[in-house]
């Protein structure tokens, strides 16, 4: 059922001649770059707004942004990063009206060392995933990622779930290359914190929960 | 090397993006440090985690309906209409 995705920005062949079409006018080149993006751009909306109708939004309003300023990408980057850093302000546009009372910028916690000091240092089961079930899976990853600040949980995401470069994830956030790294090592850390509790191995005859 | 150390150096470890001689400290440290050795392991594994289970997938039927919405207000666009 699941089938192996091709990395998002491979296949740039082509895909440079689609954006050249886009540009000229030609709607079926462009719908067919949303295509071959839509998923990636939807999975990194609701990873950074954590609201499906808010990641639906983001979806809409990044692909219709980049079609109407096609003409300022000038080609020195490759398309699909120039879309997630339109879709990524997006993303966070939303965050912010979401939380008015609350400033969100990737600058949060930046400043505390929290969570990256390893406190639970017990291993996992060999085989964590296959403790649970795919639903309950998920629920527990999603609840994990979303209790992270919204600017490491977007480093991750960008960095280790999409596959781009530290570089790539510098760039598009606006952010140095050594604060995209630490920010990189906190998330992991504290991510993998969180999940050992559900993830332990179970010893000693232990209860999983 | 404190394991301090080792964990700052984690990242670009994990990544294999690390000199040979640092590296081969790393290794080193982590040959007697289990503490580390399984902070190392069991953050590769939250990686691939998340990697292997993508959690936001995109039902089709949604997926359908946003690509339409999409070309509409393009096509919208293209021929200076506003975007509402």
């Amino acid at each position: 059922m699941e089938t192996i995705q091709k990395r998002a920005g491979e296949d740039v062949s082509d895909e440079l001649a689609l954006v050249q079409a886009a540009k000229k006018g030609d709607l079926e080149a462009f719908s067919e770059l949303v295509h071959r993006y839509d998923r990636n751009i939807f999975r990194i909306a609701q990873h950074i707004t954590h609201n499906e109708e808010d990641a639906q939004d983001v979806v809409q309003d990044a692909f219709l942004k980049a079609y109407q300023n096609l003409g300022q990408f000038q080609g020195n980057s490759k398309f699909y990063t120039w879309l997630v850093r339109i879709a990524v302000n997006e993303a966070l546009m939303k965050l912010r009206k979401r939380r008015t009372e609350k400033t969100v910028s990737l600058d949060e916690d930046v400043e505390t060392e929290d969570g990256s000091i390893p406190r639970e240092v017990a291993d996992w089961s060999p085989n964590p995933e296959q403790l649970y079930g795919q639903s309950e899976l998920g629920d527990i990853l999603k609840k994990t990622i979303q209790g992270l600040p919204p600017g490491f949980r977007t480093v991750f995401v960008l960095r280790d779930v999409e596959g781009l470069s530290t570089e790539e994830t510098a760039e598009m956030l606006g952010l140095s290359v050594p604060a995209v790294k630490s920010r990189l090592l906190r998330a992991r850390l504290q991510l993998r914190e969180r999940l050992a509790k559900y993830f332990r191995s179970k010893k000693n005859g232990d209860s999983q929960r | 090397m404190k394991c301090t150390e080792f964990l700052k150096e984690l990242t670009d470890y994990l990544d294999g993006n690390i000199h040979e001689s640092l590296r081969a400290e790393l290794d080193e440290h982590l040959h007697w440090c289990h503490e580390c050795h399984v902070v190392m392991n069991t953050t590769k594994k939250t990686i691939e985690i998340y990697r292997d289970n993508q959690i936001y997938e995109l039902p089709e039927p949604l997926r359908n309906r946003l690509h339409q919405a999409i070309m509409n207000k393009c096509r919208a666009a293209k021929h200076g209409k506003s975007n509402a």
